[in-house]
């Protein structure tokens, strides 16, 4: 079927676009004298091809999608296996597997989206008005694997962004308090022990992020140089190519992670605000097409999409303003990296999917 | 219903009862709402802390992100050179490698493995840093001056940022002494100023980890040598490469000093002390000038020069010959028969004798009750025979009639008992004992059996060598005593001590000098063909005969004092052999060596001047046909 591309979400692809943009410009910016310098430019294939799949996957009922969404699923957990069996291992962590043509996949990116509409299809499957115990297991074993084989890369970050979409998830479907409560008993028991199994460097980002100037030199040295960037940035910022955290390099990978203290520097609050208030319209027109959506399926999608982005977004943001630890993890629309512009664009796609059938009937 | 899209898949597994329950996707709106005020709640506690960062108070960050991006490292200037009085280095500089840790990277726990790697001490370093810990950040300790080769890979493999990124090398200036101890004593040393040297108001204009004189010259004069360290500022990226240099302020090197000692000289009196405990100074007596200053056992002041190792600073402290003590300004010995002549002039001075007084020696001579030996039976003696046999029993009789008050104004007005003035710090002042002294230091009445010991310098009198040289030299030269200087363009801050004695006595003195050298007296060793070399020996006793007798380690200190010409003094020696015994009569020939090296350089550069005018006949011309200004 075809559903009418006129009803794609316009407000959603311009402001993504402007979004995207900044991120190229930054990227120049911050590797315009290093041995990244092409990479705004493979950045914009990477959009271009981004677009592409957006586009392909808006024009794929979503509904088919979340039929087949357990094949989709034990693809990507076999993949996420093969990741730690013949991974490409870089900066102390297995997180790519090499393809052709010097492509290198993050697994972890991708395997959210069928996590998504795992999420969906269940809720959507529920046969009680509320959660019942049974179903609460099921949607945690099911978030759960995907999210130790990627802490096991490790790559605790990423494997944490997963988390939201089952927040989100059983929060719409309504569950009663007591099972919140039992969630709550259960964090309270977890997470120490939890701590105590983290490696050296995952803890020590932690408490770094509690006392940043405790160890300067060390793990706390990011978060620092991160908001020495934003903090001379000022009202107004440096000026592309002109601040000198990022120039300098004392801001560590300024064209990944910190891609966003990078630019809060080179453009201030002024930049920053204008790029807040486009995630915020972005997140907005996600909500909007949840609450338009024709169906429960396609709700689910959407608020899926829109609350791992939101936690992207708040980790992110969030440790370049010194507020969240050092996660690791990237900045949708703006950090440089196909695996994760392409996953971002995917999940933008079905957003889009639902609401093209949205008047459908 | 709106559920079209499923229904075109009839595979879908929901089960039919629930599809109206399924089917309404408006059934979370409120949880959408509470979703969106959520993400508007994130958005500003996001928006919140880069307001804090950014507009509330940049300025902090902006601060740091300089200090990030500028570095400033030293640009040592190097201290100005020590030159003797013809301008030939004595002490020179030469560059070299410090390391410098950065302490705005700096961890502790670095400190054991970076210790090891330049092979230092691992408490010393550590007591360093925290000596530092209440200086701004910024400033950098110098931790190894001299870096070696290894000690330099050392470093450039181990300053990257994953290691040891606080580590960083700086050129600087090391200072260069002669190696074999020349002059070690009157130069001093450098070292880095102390932590009780900068509570002193002199040295508040210096920092912390400044490089300053310790001793001698180098603590004398180290405004004039220091110089004024310069900076280079640049920009510097994470690896502390250097990306653009924003400006040097160059250092501006200290002056250099020429001092008015002459290093052909001060060779010659190195060398004849060979290798015994003692000191040699040789003054110009007409303006003050010391030509010569040696003093052994000496020392490497190299090993000052960088920061010492605590070895080293132990075996030169705990060495029995005490090799740091100048002992030209600050051995204090009794000057033995050296004191003759100021007893004779007291005596003539003062009108108590003149030269045809005659005192009988039999081997010594009675006063108040008590026998005081002479070396020989002199029989009756006047005043020229008794400076040149320098007999005891005269000189008993002396010092008996002109009395201790008249023995110590005259010590006094030679400059006894009282610093020199010369410019070197902690010098001795000596001791000249009087009924007043004894009274003020001890409590004690002075009896009058004393004067008897003073008056062939003994006694409770000591005087250092650089007083004798002075003292005799003043005399020699009519009653002008210069004070002492080592810097060549010094105008003495103090007159020199002039009192006027009487020409006549001074030749009556001065001749006994003449013949103790030169008429078969005690210093006939220091005879100078076809000159008039004027002197006076002395041996001292540092403890009674009896107790010298019984320790044979104990033994007499041997002096001489001369100078030359004998009527027109340029050049006064004073030769001190500590624990000399029965060598005394080498002491002599120390002071001839010095004195004849002083003329021979004299005449030497006469017969190269007329060499020169010889090659240059018009200069000759001209030498000839204009009187000369002095003549």
């Amino acid at each position: 079927m075809q559903a009418g591309m006129k009803d794609f979400d316009w407000t959603m692809f311009f402001v993504t676009m402007i979004i995207c943009g900044l991120g190229v410009l930054q990227i120049f910016s911050a590797t315009h004298d290093t041995i990244w310098q092409g990479s705004w430019w493979k950045q914009l294939m990477f959009i271009v091809a981004g677009v592409a799949l957006m586009w392909v996957v808006a024009n794929i009922d979503y509904h088919a999608l979340i039929r087949r969404v357990y094949p989709l699923y034990i693809a990507s957990v076999v993949l996420l296996v093969a990741v730690l069996v013949i991974g490409k291992r870089a900066f102390g962590s297995t997180r790519w597997i090499a393809l052709p043509a010097g492509i290198h996949l993050q697994i972890s990116e991708f395997a959210k989206i069928a996590v998504i509409l795992l999420v969906a299809r269940l809720l959507t499957e529920l046969s009680t008005e509320v959660l019942q115990l049974r179903d609460l297991l099921k949607l945690g074993g099911i978030i759960l694997i995907p999210m130790a084989l990627i802490a096991k890369e490790p790559d605790l970050g990423t494997a944490l962004t997963y988390i939201p979409v089952l927040l989100i998830g059983i929060f719409l479907a309504g569950m009663p308090w007591k099972y919140w409560a039992a969630i709550g008993l259960v964090l309270v028991v977890v997470v120490p022990i939890a701590y105590a199994s983290l490696h050296d460097y995952q803890r020590a980002r932690i408490v770094s992020f509690l006392d940043p100037e405790r160890d300067p030199q060390g793990t706390g040295y990011q978060l620092i140089q991160s908001k020495i960037a934003v903090g001379a940035g000022g009202t107004w910022g440096k000026g592309v190519t002109k601040g000198s955290q990022t120039q300098l390099r004392f801001l560590p990978v300024p064209h990944t992670d910190f891609i966003f203290s990078a630019f809060a520097e080179e453009h201030g609050f002024i930049g920053v605000m204008l790029v807040m208030v486009l995630y915020f319209v972005l997140l907005m027109q996600i909500v909007q097409n949840a609450q338009t959506a024709p169906d429960r399926a396609g709700m689910y999608v959407c608020m899926g999409v829109g609350a791992l982005l939101l936690f992207h977004i708040l980790v992110n943001v969030g440790m370049v303003v010194g507020r969240m630890p050092v996660t690791g993890i990237p900045l949708p629309l703006m950090s440089y990296g196909g695996s994760s512009i392409w996953s971002t664009f995917l999940m933008l796609g079905l957003v889009n999917s639902v609401r093209v059938r949205r008047f459908v009937n | 219903m709106r559920f079209p899209s499923l229904e075109n898949h009839p595979q879908q597994q929901i089960s039919p009862q629930n599809l109206k329950l399924r089917d309404d996707p408006k059934f979370a709106a409120t949880k959408m709402a509470i979703f969106q005020y959520t993400a508007v709640a994130v958005f500003l506690f996001l928006v919140t802390g880069f307001w804090e960062l950014q507009i509330k108070n940049p300025e902090i960050y902006s601060e740091r992100a300089e200090r990030n991006r500028i570095k400033e490292l030293p640009i040592v200037a190097p201290r100005g050179k020590i030159l003797d009085r013809d301008g030939r280095v004595i002490v020179d500089n030469h560059s070299t490698w410090s390391l410098i840790l950065s302490r705005e990277n700096l961890k502790t726990e670095h400190l054991h493995e970076i210790a090891d790697g330049l092979h230092l001490d691992y408490d010393d370093l550590l007591r360093k840093v925290q000596r530092y810990s209440k200086r701004p950040k910024y400033e950098p300790i110098i931790i190894k001056e001299e870096l070696t080769p290894a000690d330099m890979a050392f470093v450039q493999s181990h300053q990257d940022p994953e290691t040891f990124p606080e580590m960083e090398t700086i050129e600087s200036q090391r200072r260069l002494y002669p190696e074999n101890g020349i002059l070690a004593h009157a130069i001093g040393y450098t070292g880095e100023i102390s932590e009780a040297e900068l509570d002193l108001p002199e040295y508040a204009k210096y920092n912390q980890g400044q490089i300053v004189g310790k001793t001698g010259l180098e603590k004398q004069y180290n405004d004039i040598l220091l110089g004024v360290d310069g900076e280079r500022q640049s920009v510097v990226d994470n690896r502390g490469r250097e990306r653009e240099v924003l400006g040097i302020k160059p250092a501006i090197p200290g002056k250099n000093l020429q001092t008015t000692i002459d290093l052909d000289l001060q060779v010659v009196a190195e060398l004849a002390l060979e290798e015994h405990r003692g000191a040699v100074v040789a003054l110009n007596p007409q303006n003050g000038e010391v030509l010569a200053m040696a003093s052994n056992p000496t020392f490497d002041p190299n090993k000052f020069a960088v920061r010492i190792k605590g070895s080293d600073w132990k075996e030169i402290t705990s060495d029995p010959g005490n090799p740091l003590l100048n002992r030209a300004t600050q051995a204090q010995w009794a000057p033995g028969s050296t004191f003759k002549p100021i007893v004779a002039l007291a005596g003539l001075e003062s009108g108590s004798i003149d030269e045809n007084t005659v005192f009988n020696c039999a081997g010594g001579a009675t006063f108040y009750g008590h026998f005081y030996k002479c070396l020989e039976v002199h029989g009756a003696v006047t005043l020229h025979r008794g400076i040149v046999a320098s007999c005891d029993a005269y000189f008993y009789g002396v010092g008996n009639k002109t009395g201790i008050d008249n023995l110590a104004f005259y010590a006094h007005q030679v400059g006894y008992g009282a610093k020199s003035g010369i410019d070197l710090p902690n010098e001795a002042a000596g001791i000249v004992p009087s009924p007043e002294w004894q009274m003020r230091t001890s409590r004690q009445k002075w009896y009058l059996g004393q004067t008897i010991s003073v008056s062939i310098g003994q006694g409770q009198t000591t005087v250092t060598p650089l007083q004798m040289a002075r003292a005799i030299g003043g005399i020699a030269v009519g009653g002008v005593w210069h004070t002492p200087h080592l810097l060549l363009s010094a105008t003495p801050s103090e007159k020199p001590h002039e009192w006027a004695l009487n020409p006549d006595n001074v030749k009556k003195v001065v001749d006994g000098m003449y013949g103790v050298v030169n008429e078969g007296g005690t210093g006939v060793r220091a005879k100078i063909p076809n000159l008039d070399v004027c002197g006076k020996t002395g041996t001292a006793q540092v403890a009674s005969a009896d107790y010298e007798k019984t320790h044979k380690d104990v033994k007499d200190n041997a002096w001489f004092v001369a100078y030359a010409p004998c009527y027109k003094p340029e050049i006064v020696v004073s030769v001190l052999w500590e624990n000399a015994g029965v060598q005394g009569a080498h002491a002599a020939p120390t002071a001839r060596d010095v004195i004849k090296a002083y003329f021979d350089k004299k005449a030497r550069l006469t017969e190269a001047e007329m060499q020169k005018q010889q090659r240059n006949p018009a200069a000759a011309l001209v030498s000839a046909l204009i009187p000369k200004t002095s003549s």
